[in-house]
């Protein structure tokens, strides 16, 4: 157990690229930290640096209130798993499992090891794969071992690189369920590493965006869906992603590409001035009209729909807008960021699945202005942010992740009880 | 192979059976010239009429018996320890390339290269004068080292391949689990390179022990000479007889150890080669 700081870390490779600029963290104890942002811009650097694999070239990383930028990896109790899971080849099971005990010579007695072993292999539901070597396992068999390796020991954190992204999309969302409640489970601090935002979102206490190297926000997932920092965190929080379109405001309106927008006094301080602003919305903000019972609250307008993606539990529905060519470019470079492919400028609506709304109509729309967010077109700031709400977001979070990891570990000490006594009692039974 | 048709399954059989006509023709024509006994070396026929191992009881026991013994002792000995040095350095080499980015790589992989496209024959004569001025002719020492710049530029590239395509994050791995540098090479690396060093000292064995050019040109007595060269030396029973049964005796025993280990690890040695091949 122990608190993972990072103080304005630095690293730059040995070519001169600089993969991390000055990134300052604190991750508490027990916490579960998720490091986000799209491929390339530093996760994995930022983490092996914390584990000890890559050298820091400037700031302080401390763990547990200790300075460790010169400790070995070993010396840093440390779990990790890789993302390719990096499981020993020739070894079985068991002995990958044992690998991390077998190497701390003398602490453990053969009876513990295998004890021990044991323990993870039950709660990963390895017990009958443990005579098996890893090439002959199913994906998700092996990420279950590489995460057996990391629980085995008592480290002070567990550190995860993409631990899922090789997996089918069910596994995946099968292992993240599992590492969410082992995490819960044995309180551990962990850092967690993806490019994937449903990930960031379902599993962390806390997610920090990185993007090319600096951190963006650190916020609890709420937090960063409702107030993101600027245009890249929004973009990349959320799926389907949020829809940025160009605003012009003129005579106290605000004019999208198919709606009219009348400012009221919180669009109205801040827009301030600007004649142009970027528009953010949510998909799911979007409603049918037909489907709203007060509308008055809202927007409606109509707009020529090109797709529709019936889902069953919901509709998405495609509306294609001409984009202004001021914003345009910074649309594009934002796109490009978030690993989009830049195919054409459209808007998403996630409508109820009872809408009667269908490809090539002309649909009449309802949207909530107290939702709209408004960026500045050249720094890329979130306007409509509000600090007060944010850390009202946040404390409750925290409140709520300090009450679930109480309630699983109260669940824990109830069960590990039942466990000893049933064991004490069938080694009596031995005897 | 399923999906062949008849046609060209039928294709790559013939295929087969000449490749392995051609390769195996001239081990066959070896075989049965050293069954023959000396009247009928010139008899014209490819099968001995009546044959006989008085060749090998020749070379083996018999009064060709030190010519060919001291060689064999030679060509053993030289080939191992040439192999032993090549592998060792060859490891180490490949495992700084492949592991390490430092200044240089390239140009030691290219040396490496240059050296084994170096015609043998053109630095031979250059070699036999600065071994005599020096006092390494005719020695196993001798030997050893120019054999060394065969079987290390092959040995580097083969076992560079090999590292490369070994997960580097098992040694990392290893060393968050606990291990100092030192386990976390030879508990989660020595096991998975261990084929392709063995391949690699196998292919670095046959080379020096193939080897004619050197042993005969930087040798002149029975301290140093490996077979390939000492058959040179062989003299039938009188002068007008000649050696040819003793020389293909000869051969056929210096083939067999080949044989049996490629015999005994054609998997691994497959195993090494495409591995090295396809991820290199
Ligand atoms: N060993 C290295 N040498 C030089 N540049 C590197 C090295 N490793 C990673 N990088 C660069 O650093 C950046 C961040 O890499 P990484 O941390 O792996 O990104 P992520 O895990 O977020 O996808 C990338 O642009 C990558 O090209
Ligand atoms: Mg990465």
């Amino acid at each position: 157990m122990a608190s993972i700081v990072l103080k304005d870390i630095v690293k730059k490779y040995g070519d001169g690229f600089p993969a991390v600029k000055g990134v300052s963290l604190e991750i508490a104890d027990g916490e579960f930290m998720i490091l986000v942002g799209p491929s390339g811009c530093g996760k994995s650097t930022l983490l092996r640096m914390i584990v000890g694999l890559e050298d820091i070239t400037d700031g302080d990383l401390e763990i547990g209130g200790r300075r460790v930028n010169e400790k070995a990896p070993r010396d840093r109790n440390l779990a990790m798993v890789f993302q390719n899971y990096a499981l020993y080849p020739h070894l079985t099971v068991f002995e990958n499992i044992a690998f991390p005990l077998r190497l701390a010579k003398g602490t453990f007695s053969q009876d513990e090891v295998r004890r021990r072993v044991e323990a993870a292999a039950d709660t990963l539901e390895l017990r009958e794969h443990l005579d098996r070597k890893p090439a002959n396992l199913s994906g998700g068999q092996r990420q279950r071992v590489a995460m057996g390796r990391a629980i085995v020991r008592q480290a002070d954190a567990f550190l995860f690189d993409e631990p899922l992204s090789n997996l089918d999309a069910k596994l995946r969302g099968q292992m993240r369920t599992e590492i969410a409640r082992m995490q819960r489970r044995l309180g551990t601090t962990t850092v967690y590493v993806t490019h994937d935002q449903t990930e960031a979102m379902t599993l962390g206490d806390r997610v920090a965006v990185l993007r090319k190297g600096e951190l963006q926000q650190v916020a609890s997932p709420r937090g960063l869906y409702e107030q993101p920092v600027n245009l890249f965190v929004a973009g990349f929080i959320g799926s389907p992603p949020m829809n940025f379109v160009p605003g012009e405001v003129r005579d106290d309106v605000l004019h999208l590409p198919f709606a009219d927008v009348p400012l009221d006094d919180r669009l109205r301080s801040v827009v301030g001035d600007r004649r142009l602003v970027i528009v953010g919305f949510r998909p799911e903000h979007v409603e049918d009209a037909a489907l709203v019972e007060d509308g008055s609250r809202g927007v409606a307008f109509r707009a020529d729909i090109d797709v529709t993606e019936w889902l069953g539990s919901e509709l998405y529905a495609y509306i294609p807008f001409e984009t202004n060519p001021e914003v345009a470019k910074k649309l594009e470079e934002l796109d490009r960021e978030l690993d989009g492919e830049g195919l054409r400028s459209q808007v998403v609506a996630v409508l109820s699945s009872e809408s009667r709304v269908r490809d090539g109509d002309t649909a009449e729309l309802w949207i909530d202005p107290a939702r709209l967010l408004v960026f500045d077109p050249e720094s890329s700031e979130n306007l409509t942010r509000d600090e007060e709400a944010a850390r009202r977001i946040d404390a409750e979070t925290e409140e709520e992740r300090r009450a679930a990891l109480e309630r699983a570990q109260r669940r824990e000490a109830a069960s590990g009880g039942a466990e000893d006594r049933e064991r004490s009692a069938s080694a009596r039974g031995a005897a | 192979m399923s999906g062949l048709s008849t046609r060209q399954r039928v294709l790559w059989v013939a295929v087969a059976v000449l490749v392995l006509l051609y390769a195996l023709f001239p081990v066959a024509s070896i075989l049965a010239t050293s069954l023959k006994p000396a009247g009928e070396l010139q008899s014209g026929r490819f099968l001995p009429q009546n044959p006989t191992l008085g060749a090998y009881e020749q070379i083996l026991v018999g009064g060709a018996q030190d010519l060919f013994l001291s060689a064999l002792r030679n060509s053993i000995g030289i080939s191992l320890i040439a192999t032993a040095i090549a592998v060792i350095l060859a490891t180490l080499a490949a495992y700084a390339i492949a592991r390490l980015d430092f200044p240089g790589k390239r140009v030691v992989l290219t040396a490496a290269l240059g050296v084994s496209i170096f015609p043998v024959i053109s630095i031979v004569t250059p070699l036999f004068n600065l071994w005599r001025n020096i006092g390494l002719y005719d020695t196993w020492a001798g030997l050893i080292i120019p054999y060394l710049s065969l079987t290390l530029p092959i040995s580097i590239w083969t076992l560079s391949a090999f590292f490369r395509q070994i997960p580097w994050e098992l040694e990392q791995a290893a060393q968050v689990d606990g291990a100092t540098t030192w386990q976390a090479f030879r508990r989660a690396i020595v096991p998975l390179a261990a084929p392709g060093v063995f391949t690699t000292a196998l292919i670095a064995f046959f080379i020096a022990w193939n080897d004619f050019v050197y042993g005969i040109s930087l040798t002149s007595t029975e301290a140093a000479r490996p077979v390939p060269a000492a058959l040179a030396f062989f003299t039938g029973a009188s002068q007008f007889e000649e050696p040819t049964a003793f020389i293909s005796a000869a051969a056929v025993v210096v083939t067999i150890p080949v044989v049996v280990l490629v015999v005994l690890f054609q998997r691994q040695i497959v195993a090494g080669l495409t591995q090295g091949a396809v991820k290199g």
